[in-house]
């Protein structure tokens, strides 16, 4: 995979291939498929995520009890017309708990890039399927997008929360889906890095503090907050705003400060909203067999 | 920027300065190669059952590769929970992953949260318990198994991130592979000639071996050899291999789906 937006937009303009393509053209290489065959497996990724978000059930809760039915919540206030941030942004927020809510309960999810943060690109991109009727192929080609910005975060950074805190999860899914919406918005590779590089920039830092452990809370609802940043990202790198830190240096921040972040709030369970009274009572009372 | 030779030497070693630093021929430090090339579908994927990649779909992939290298379905199964498996497994499912994979289904099956039931209506006992494995990596497990045929084995296997695992132990005996390849596993006498006659028997049927390990418990006592290959070990060719004096047990892992025996 690509290492650098640099790379990827060089390439873009010396050969004439869109991003999609050279990210595509890269898994043909690595995994010997033709064309036609690496956009099926992703194509087949893309109906997965679907498929996971129709068999939603809102009467599951998880194994600590801690979580479900918030989804369903959600979509009964934005059908009524209650929700301050409108239809569509109400779509995405719905969305993005139903998958948190669907991979706390066991079901079937897509990680992307990681089963906690499985909620953001889809919320994102099925919502933007739905309000703008793009095509599946052009969904595809966005996922692909989505791909390569999360190629370049796990090779620049890292796209685990044990390894670089939480910015690595809904970070990295926030900055794959804001550069996957900007492509569907029509934009360019620098473009896509700017919106990539601005979702990023929002969430630079943020803590991996896991309740329990376990990957309810704060995780299912933090999907909200990566896909709706991720919208407002391609929004504003479509309307021509630029990140005054370079992509791939913005990406460089942040596996600097996935480093600095002290292990306390890296997984690990032992800070932040974990080692909170209510989040350690949590704990003691699921352990075991 | 000028650094003394001693400091560039440093922040070479670690990554951060290329050695020739020349434009046209950019070095990749260390901290960014990777051991397998990555591709999207690393990034977009797996399809899997949730809620963790490590705790759930690692679980799976467990049971899985243990259940194949019993070489026959589970009848019986102790399992034992360490470390963060321990702690955390059953707000993960880690243990309806565990059975799950002990049954034979894949990490994106979607009747992995009813193992149980399954696991009752196909007549195979489990036991699920914690244990302290000690200095071991802290998603880790032991299994007990027992299959047809008096078929027997010890596993203890890790879940080491992002759905991949280790077997570290099998039947007593340290080793270390992953599963993602055909791998053999060969338990003998400490006695010269064994590692030429697994490698030359591969050689002669144009396996490549990609990796080998060897471990004993004491000089002259028992041996394992762990191979993993590149392509898969006929059955005929494992057959003979544990007919051959000295060797006490083979366990060859295929690749394809099913039990291999
Ligand atoms: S808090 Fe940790 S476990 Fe939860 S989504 Fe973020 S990185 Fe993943």
């Amino acid at each position: 995979m690509y290492q650098s937006f640099q790379e990827i937009i060089d390439k873009e303009k010396s050969t004439g291939s869109l991003f999609w393509e050279i990210v595509r053209d890269n898994d043909c290489t690595e995994m010997d498929l033709t064309k036609e065959e690496a956009f099926l497996r992703m194509q087949a990724m893309y109906e997965a995520m679907k498929s996971a978000d129709a068999s939603y059930d809102a009467s599951l809760s998880s194994a600590s009890g801690l979580v479900g039915g918030d989804g369903e919540r959600i979509a009964v206030a934005r059908r009524a017309g209650n929700l301050l941030c409108g239809s569509f942004l109400g779509l995405v927020m719905e969305k993005a708990v139903k998958m948190g809510e669907s991979n706390a309960c066991m079901k079937r999810i897509v990680a992307a890039p990681t089963a906690g943060s499985c909620g953001v690109v889809p919320a994102v991109f099925l919502s933007l399927e739905e309000e703008k009727g793009y095509s599946t192929e052009q969904m595809v080609k966005a996922l692909y997008v989505s791909a390569g910005i999360g190629g370049i975060i796990a090779q620049r950074a890292s796209i685990s929360g044990a390894a670089g805190g939480c910015q690595a999860e809904i970070g990295a899914a926030s900055a794959m889906a804001a550069g996957g919406a900007a492509f569907l918005l029509g934009c360019d590779g620098e473009t896509i890095a700017h919106a990539a590089a601005l979702a990023m920039k929002n969430l630079l830092g943020l803590a991996c503090d896991p309740v329990a452990g376990l990957v309810e809370v704060p995780c299912v609802k933090r999907n909200v907050i990566g896909a709706v940043n991720a919208l407002t990202s391609a929004d504003l790198a479509n309307a021509g705003v630029r990140s005054k830190i370079p992509p791939d240096q913005v990406f460089d921040a942040m596996r600097s400060i996935g480093k600095a972040l002290p292990e306390e709030i890296k997984e690990t369970g032992k800070g932040g909203l974990a080692a909170t009274p209510t989040g350690l009572a949590f704990k003691e009372s699921i352990k075991g067999f | 920027m000028l650094y003394s030779s001693a400091i560039y030497c440093k922040l070479f070693l670690r990554g951060f300065l290329p050695i020739f630093p020349n434009p046209a021929m950019p070095i990749i430090p260390y901290y960014k190669r990777r051991d397998k090339n990555m591709n999207s579908f690393d990034i977009i994927g797996p399809v899997m059952v949730g809620p963790s990649s490590s705790h759930t779909a690692g679980a799976v992939k467990i049971g899985i590769i243990s259940r194949k290298l019993l070489g026959s379905p589970v009848r019986k199964a102790h399992v034992f929970f360490h470390g963060s498996f321990l702690a955390t497994g059953k707000g993960h499912g880690t243990d309806k992953a565990l059975v799950a994979g002990l049954l034979g289904f894949s990490v994106d099956d979607q009747r992995i949260p009813d193992s149980f039931r399954y696991a009752d209506e196909a007549g195979m006992e489990y036991r699920l318990s914690g244990i302290d494995l000690g200095d071991v990596h802290p998603n880790s497990v032991k299994l007990l198994l027992y299959g047809d045929d008096d078929r027997h084995i010890e596993v203890v296997a890790a879940s080491v991130g992002g759905g991949a695992i280790r077997i570290t132990e099998l039947d007593g005996l340290p080793a270390n592979f992953s599963g993602d390849y055909p791998t053999l596993v060969v338990n003998n006498l400490d006695q010269p000639g064994h590692v030429t006659e697994i490698s030359s028997m591969l050689g002669h049927k144009s396996i490549n071996i990609a990796t080998m390990q060897l471990y004993r418990s004491s000089k002259g006592g028992k041996a394992v050899i762990v191979l993993e290959c590149d392509q898969e070990v006929p059955a005929d060719a494992v057959r003979w291999l544990s007919r051959l004096e000295g060797i006490l047990k083979v366990t060859y892992l295929g690749l394809s789906d099913g039990d291999n025996a």
